[in-house]
């Protein structure tokens, strides 16, 4: 028996199970996806927001501020990558200026400091690749870039060293209450960090017709665990989740967004904050930020789509995003993209975040869109807050081993190099020569408490594969890694999500050939 | 493979002697490869004594290695020759010529210095060095382009290599990356994996192609696709690729004169695989951050006829220059870099000498719209022994005879006749001193005419 259950291991359920593990607390995070943050946790502009975007009485508007100081508070904790760069907010004419000033009286209602509004040729001082079109901004200091993976996994990293117990590869399927706690149906896909699941296997003969004895079939099992408490946190499924033990209260409606991921070896100097266009309706527009790796994002466009899986990016979408990004930046170069990806942001029906309790002991922290990333930290302290109100007694755990160190070679200041390596070999050997990541970093990565399963797994957190030859180079040699430590067969090493796999077999191998 | 360091020496790779690293070099060649092999090789020759070669792979003969079809060697050695094979025998001339190799090592940074070029590289052996070298031979060779930098709508699935990954993953760790294959874009190395992939058992559904002439040679068109019957779809390219964990299907699209998809000339392929050959990449990053001023044609280094960089002791070779399509030529080239690199620094031991000053007269090769580029772009004509050769691409193919005229204002230098060109197919010209001595301003113009 869990006392608490969180569904969902994206940015907001991984931030309330590291809230609720300083606590005396049994509590289960489950995940149906082979790792944490696979949904709109990492795929997003990466961008802990100011603040002044929200109005002031909803809970985005309570919640951003607080969010805000809390996540370069954690990032600093945590030692995950963050960068406070500022943020400007373009305006184009005397309509846009004017809501600059809305902006401006929104932000401080909502607490934002320092916030200025500022005449297109100061602007432009500052950021000299800004369109000389641009009237005038809103200079946000107190907002910045992080690494939004790392952020997810590091809050996940020490729940789970402090007792919260990870599930991977688990769906729910449907939840029950039963006079003292919820009863709740999971769906285990595969052993826990195995290789892939049996659609894929049918689809592989590969795995069908395993050509080695030590490739198991994933096997699949229908459980079912209970937990006195369930928070759902179930992002872009948050309404199926809440549909299971509570009349239908709001819809998500899946929002597609498209970006370019740029090299900034190749683009040169772009931006040196995050640059949005003045806001509409539909969104906070396309941005031009940097990235805490040198690179540079652009997008998200905004499409509601059916599926709520389809992470695919489209022709249309991105002629649409190039178009509009050099409207604000006109000589921004889209050669020098090395990626093009997409997020499904959990937009709603409910148009604010969707905090509530809607059943006896069960949260919902639904629909929670952007500035979801940002809010994460002070949604789970509501989070906790709501428990303790519904007669959770929270006793803090006398030992909470909090913090997290992460060595980053290229962070090692060049005198201490020598003496470093020396006594760690494999931070010597360079594996990924884009980003210079090192041996030693993806076996630190493999290491700790939630070790990566994918090639993916890996580059979100050591950072292999980010660069301009997009993993060309180090996959295969990620992929031995991955084997060698994990004790797993290379064609069970998956490429990203569960099922992906990379190689369908050995060469010379008849069951393979194509007939 | 002997582990460690052990009494002050470094293991250098696999099947090769240990070395005791020195602090300072005369030479050091970045890249074991083809380029970086015949750059230590021909300096050794031209009377330098302290060479190292720094490569990050565990083995000499760079992407060689993973090239086991054949095909190489034809012009340099007069033989044909696998890739392995024509590494073999650079890597066997090394034998005897004390040139330090340290393997499974990558050099940092180059910080460059006029009493000795500045190195950081780093091993897990050798650890985390600085060294210095008088002279320094970039080959660090080239990268594919990626599915990003091509912008190919679609899922994220599994299954997309670029080809060259899928050729190591096949040729090197014995891996099939699948089983139904479609190949976009024909550059000679998805041209070669489209053959490949069909030998190990796979099916290839057909080679795309954005432009409306093969990206690679003539004869891999041949060799590669029409003998396995592999059609090759030439004005097309992908426009969409389904599949969530793993590729399922790709849609093909014929494209118009502005590369836009044409509507209802769709082709779904029912394919796990999707490899890419869309293009080689110069690898400089190293060359940038020292400071090299750069060709944004060639994505290479700037060089003048001797391989020469901007920076002076800082030499190029190889596909890092600029992407060769037969290794012959890198080999060719870059003993001219290294011999290049063997006269800079003996000229610098030389105290008689007087040193070479900076702002020595040069001729700049300019193009127009008919060439894509020319190596060198620079060329010392008071350095060159009898003549230069002048490498170049063409920007559109020619089927008709043409001709390559070099000029300086309306005046013909010299002019060569081709009976075919394409873009694919790299075209080399020898200029004779005696034509350069005579030409009149700082320009050059090379171009592609009609014969009169």
């Amino acid at each position: 028996m869990f006392d608490v259950a969180i569904i969902g291991a994206g940015v907001v359920g991984c931030a309330v199970a590291y809230e609720l593990s300083q606590y005396e607390l049994r509590v289960a995070l489950i995940e149906k996806e082979n790792d944490v943050a696979m949904g709109a946790s990492r795929a997003n502009t990466a961008i802990i927001h100011g603040g002044y975007d929200p109005e002031p009485h909803t809970l985005m508007g309570k919640l951003n501020v607080e969010g805000m100081h809390r996540c370069f508070e954690l990032c600093e904790k945590l030692d995950v990558e963050h960068k406070k760069t500022g943020s400007w907010v373009v305006a184009f004419d005397e309509e846009q200026h004017g809501t600059l000033q809305v902006l401006l009286e929104q932000g401080i209602a909502n607490g934002c400091e320092g916030l200025e509004i500022l005449e297109g040729n100061v602007v432009r001082l500052r950021e000299p690749n800004l369109s000389d079109d641009i009237v005038s901004a809103l200079w946000v200091p107190e907002s910045g870039v992080l690494n939004p993976w790392e952020f997810t996994l590091a809050m996940a990293e020490v729940a789970v060293r402090n007792g919260v117990t990870f599930m991977p590869n688990t769906e729910v399927t449907a939840l029950s209450w039963r006079e003292d706690h919820y009863e709740i149906g999971i769906r285990i896909v595969g052993a826990w960090h195995s290789a892939a699941d049996e659609d894929v296997a049918k689809k592989n003969a590969c795995l069908s017709s395993p050509p080695k004895e030590k490739v198991v079939m994933p096997d699949c099992r229908a459980m079912k665990i209970s937990a006195r408490y369930v928070i759902n946190a179930a992002g872009v499924e948050s309404d199926r989740i809440h549909n299971m033990v509570a009349p239908s209260a709001f819809e998500i409606v899946p929002t597609r967004g498209e970006y370019y991921l740029l090299d900034g070896t190749a683009a040169g100097h772009v931006v040196g904050s995050v640059i949005f266009p003045c806001p509409t309706r539909a969104g906070k527009g396309i941005t031009v930020s940097p990235t805490i790796h040198g690179d540079y994002l652009v997008g998200p466009n905004a499409e509601v789509i059916a599926d709520r899986s389809d992470t695919s990016v489209t022709r249309s979408a991105l002629l649409d995003i190039a178009e509009k990004a050099r409207r604000v930046v006109p000589n921004l170069d889209l050669r020098t993209s090395i990626r093009n990806f997409a997020g499904v942001r959990s937009n709603s029906t409910y148009e604010d975040f969707f905090i509530e309790k809607s059943a006896t002991n069960f949260i919902d922290l639904a629909a929670i869109k952007s500035p979801g990333l940002t809010c994460a930290p002070a949604i789970a302290r509501v989070a906790r807050e709501m428990l303790r109100e519904e007669g959770l007694p929270m006793e803090r755990r006398t030992l909470w081993r909090g913090g997290r160190r992460v060595i980053r070679f290229k962070e090692i200041p060049e005198e201490e190099r020598a003496a470093f390596v020396r006594e760690h070999p494999l931070y010597g050997r360079v594996i990924c020569r884009c980003e210079t990541i090192t041996e030693g970093e993806i076996v630190a990565a493999m290491k700790r408490e939630i070790p990566p399963v994918s090639i993916d797994g890996v580059k979100r957190r050591a950072g292999t594969g980010m660069g301009r030859c997009q993993g060309g180079f180090c996959g295969p040699r990620v992929l031995e890694i991955i084997a060698r430590e994990s004790g797993r067969d290379p064609l069970c090493i998956e490429e990203d999500g569960r099922g992906s796999v990379i190689l369908i077999g050995e060469t010379k191998d008849p069951r393979y050939r194509e007939v | 493979m002997s582990v460690g360091e052990t009494n002050g020496k470094q293991t250098a790779c696999d099947g090769m002697a240990a070395i005791e690293m020195r602090d300072d070099y005369e030479l050091i060649v970045i890249g074991g490869g083809p380029a970086g092999l015949g750059a230590a090789l021909s300096a050794r020759e031209h009377g330098l004594k302290h060479i190292l070669i720094v490569e990050r792979d565990v083995e000499l003969g760079g992407i060689l290695n993973q090239c086991i079809h054949n095909g190489f060697g034809l012009h340099y050695f007069g033989e044909e020759l696998t890739g392995p094979e024509y590494a073999a025998r650079l890597i066997g001339r090394l034998e005897g010529q004390s040139i330090d190799v340290l393997c499974d090592s990558m050099v940092l940074e180059i910080i460059p210095d006029e009493d000795g070029h500045v190195l950081r590289l780093m091993s897990a052996e050798a650890g985390y060095r600085t060294v210095r070298s008088q002279a320094i031979v970039l080959a660090m060779g080239c990268r594919e382009r990626t599915r990003g930098a091509i912008q190919i709508p679609g899922t994220r699935a599994a299954g997309i290599f670029t080809a060259g990954t899928a050729q190591r993953y096949v040729n090197i760790e014995g891996y099939m990356v699948g089983r139904r294959v479609i190949i976009l874009g024909s550059g000679d190395i998805g041209l070669i994996m489209a053959r490949r992939m069909v030998l190990e058992g796979a099916k290839v559904l057909a080679c795309v192609e954005i432009m409306p002439y093969p990206g690679g040679l003539a004869r891999n068109i041949v060799q590669c696709l029409q003998d396995f019957d592999i059609p090759l779809y030439l004005s097309h390219t992908i426009t969409r690729i389904e599949g969530k964990e793993r590729v399922e299907k790709v849609t093909v699209q014929e494209v118009n004169d502005r590369f836009e998809p044409i509507d209802g000339t769709e082709k779904v392929f029912d394919v796990d695989t999707v490899l890419l050959s869309v293009g080689l990449i110069p690898e400089n990053e190293l060359s940038r951050v020292a400071g090299v001023e750069m060709d944004a044609k060639t994505s290479g280094p700037i060089v003048f006829e001797n391989g020469e960089t901007s920076i002076p002791g800082i030499f190029a070779c190889g596909n890092v220059l600029h992407v060769h399509d037969l290794v012959d030529y890198v080999t060719t080239e870059s003993e001219g870099a290294g011999r290049a690199a063997a006269e800079y620094v003996l000229r610098q031991e030389d105290t008689s000498h007087v040193r070479v000053c900076e702002n020595e007269s040069y001729i700049s090769l300019i193009k127009d719209g008919t060439v894509a580029y020319t190596v060198p772009q620079r060329i010392r004509v008071g350095r060159i022994d009898d003549g230069v050769r002048v490498f170049f691409r063409v920007k559109a193919p020619y089927k008709t005879p043409k001709r390559i005229v070099f000029r300086d204002g309306e005046r013909v230098v010299a002019s060569f006749r081709r009976p075919y060109m394409t873009p694919g197919e790299m075209e080399h010209v020898t200029l004779q001193r005696a034509q350069l001595e005579d030409v009149q301003g700082d320009d050059l113009l090379i171009s592609v005419e009609e014969i009169k």
